[in-house]
């Protein structure tokens, strides 16, 4: 077996071996190098051929037409293109958001830039279990309301959110809904003829494909339109300039393909992949899944083990990649803003290690991931002192800590 | 994030890991930092007659740095007289461990916990002698 055992699919996917020879195929002299807007000669008219199959093999994951696909360098840039590019061509409408404390920093922070220039966001708290319900987006819209953004699966605890049904509450009130959908497709079914949904992003290094891509989904029934971004030479549309670069989409095409024909098989394998390793680590004391342990994505896991500390864990596992939800390396010592929002206390917001499964784990690798976390936790259960208290049957929330 | 090799011994095999009974009279018991900030240690003396450490255990929930930290101070306090204990430097043990900027404050930590142990063993002694005197 291979060592450390990479379990953090969640974070990046190694390149599908399917992906990476389609992709050096479109590099060298006699590869298909070609730029796609050259429109002058057949390296040009070629090139712009495998972008135009790679738009439709993404479309079809995701049952939308090839013309509302805009590439982009991935989800952070799609989210960007997304929340700044509605609100500012539909400002004139109101300056009003609605987004969640549990989304990715990519839309957080762009939120944060509209409030600077005048927009109002709110910002919804999650239930225990990590989903937005439909009814809390309902209870915030207001008449100046113009867009909703919500991710579809959030990347640290797996939780799915019932976009089809905020998407019917947008439409209704002629809301814009943006949904980041890095995180669920190729993993969950998304169908965009069915779900109301006007924007979504994706990345192509989520589902086996290369870092450095992505797509922004622009629905174009009713159609969506964006102030752009990125102003060039007038590529996609007039929404992201850039010379396309072809070996980039042509790997993210080829995943998508994938991902339709094996998405189902591998949902099956991954759920009892996690299962497996669930089972073997449930039986310990004091361990916690964070989010709803059934509306989560088949292949993650998130766990905190009360007493030990996520970060010493980590250093105790090094034969497993994996990452913790505590941020006390940062120098910030702030666990994680998604646990907190959850409500999480922070002493289990520390313990917190998130697991992600993916197309190269194997039955093995969850074997002995399971026996060095037990190994683990006990051996720092022994050092910590709240482990003692505990056992004494002392509430560690009646305790007067002095805080720092 | 890089850790030194001095660091890794004692996570890995931390020296002095237990618990004395701190209700004692000769054992002194230090605990410090808060489970929400992500490190608690309790650090532990036990001071023969003549005010030396003959003894210190810890336990410690943290990073490994603030494990590695507290390890190292159980070695470096034993044989120390209480007024030599309460002496030792975070920057000593940071120095001494290679900790990065970011990890000091693990190290003030295990300052502040053995500085709480010496405190309250005199708080312990004094109240002796106080009875004895009384
Ligand atoms: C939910 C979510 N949105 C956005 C991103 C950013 O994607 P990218 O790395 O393609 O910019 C990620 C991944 O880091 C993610 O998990
Ligand atoms: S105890 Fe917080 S970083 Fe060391």
């Amino acid at each position: 077996m291979k060592l450390p055992i990479y379990l953090d699919y969640s974070a990046t996917c190694p390149v599908d071996p399917r992906v990476a020879s389609k992709m050096a195929e479109q590099l060298t002299m006699e590869g298909n190098f070609g730029n796609p807007a050259s429109r002058s000669h057949l390296f040009g008219w070629k090139a712009e051929e495998a972008v135009e199959d790679a738009r439709r093999q993404v479309a079809e994951l995701i049952n939308a037409d090839p013309r509302e696909i805009v590439w982009t360098s991935g989800a952070t840039e799609s989210d960007n293109l997304a929340i700044k590019g509605a609100a500012h061509f539909y400002q004139g409408r109101g300056k009003h958001i609605i987004t969640s404390k549990i989304e990715h920093k990519a839309v957080l922070d762009t939120c944060r830039q509209l409030e600077r220039e005048g927009f109002e966001v709110t910002y919804l708290n999650p239930k225990e279990d990590g989903i937005v319900y439909p009814e809390q987006v309902a209870e915030a819209m207001r008449e100046d309301t113009i867009l909703v953004s919500l991710m579809h699966v959030n990347n640290e605890i797996g939780v799915i959110n019932d976009i089809a049904a905020i998407g019917e509450l947008c439409r209704e009130r002629k809301v814009i809904f943006h949904v980041d959908a890095a995180q669920s497709a190729g993993k969950i079914d998304i169908d965009l003829a069915e779900m109301k949904v006007d924007l979504m992003s994706f990345s192509a290094h989520k589902i086996y494909g290369p870092k450095g891509i992505g797509a922004l989904y622009v629905r174009r029934k009713p159609r969506v339109r964006l102030e752009a971004q990125m102003h060039g030479g007038g590529h996609e549309r007039g929404m992201r300039s850039g010379t396309l670069p072809t070996h980039q989409i042509v790997g993210m095409g080829e995943a998508f393909r994938i991902a339709k024909e094996e998405m189902a098989d591998e949902a099956k394998r991954l759920v009892a992949l996690r299962e497996r390793f669930w089972s073997q680590i449930s039986d310990m004391e004091e361990v916690h899944i964070n989010g709803s342990a059934e509306q989560r994505v088949p292949g993650n896991l998130n766990v905190s083990f009360a007493f030990v500390e996520g970060e010493s864990l980590i250093m105790s596992l090094k034969d497993l990649a994996i990452s913790s939800g505590s941020a006390c390396t940062s120098a910030s010592l702030e666990p994680s803003y998604v646990l907190r929002a959850l409500g999480v206390n922070d002493e289990l917001a520390h313990s917190s290690l998130r697991f992600s499964f993916g197309r190269f784990t194997t039955e093995q690798d969850v074997d002995t991931a399971a026996k060095e976390v037990r190994q683990a936790v006990e051996k720092l259960r022994e050092l910590s002192p709240l482990w003692d208290m505990y056992k004494d049957g002392v509430d560690l929330s009646t305790i007067e800590w002095a805080a720092h | 994030m890089a850790y030194s090799d001095k660091v890794i011994d004692h996570y890995e095999h931390p020296r002095n890991v237990g618990r004395l009974d701190d209700k004692a009279e000769n054992v002194g018991t230090g605990m410090v930092g808060a489970p929400a900030c992500g490190d608690v240690m309790r650090l532990q003396i036990q001071v023969n007659d003549s005010g030396i450490i003959e003894d210190a255990k810890f336990k410690t929930y943290g990073c490994g740095s603030a494990i590695a930290s507290s390890s190292l101070l159980t070695e470096w306090v034993k044989g120390k007289s209480l007024d030599e204990a309460a002496q030792i430097k975070n920057t000593e043990i940071a120095e001494e461990l290679a900790l990065p900027p970011v990890k000091i404050h693990c190290s003030v930590l295990a300052e502040d916990a053995i500085k709480a142990a010496v405190k309250n063993i005199r708080e312990k002694r004094g109240e002796k002698t106080e009875e004895a005197a009384g």
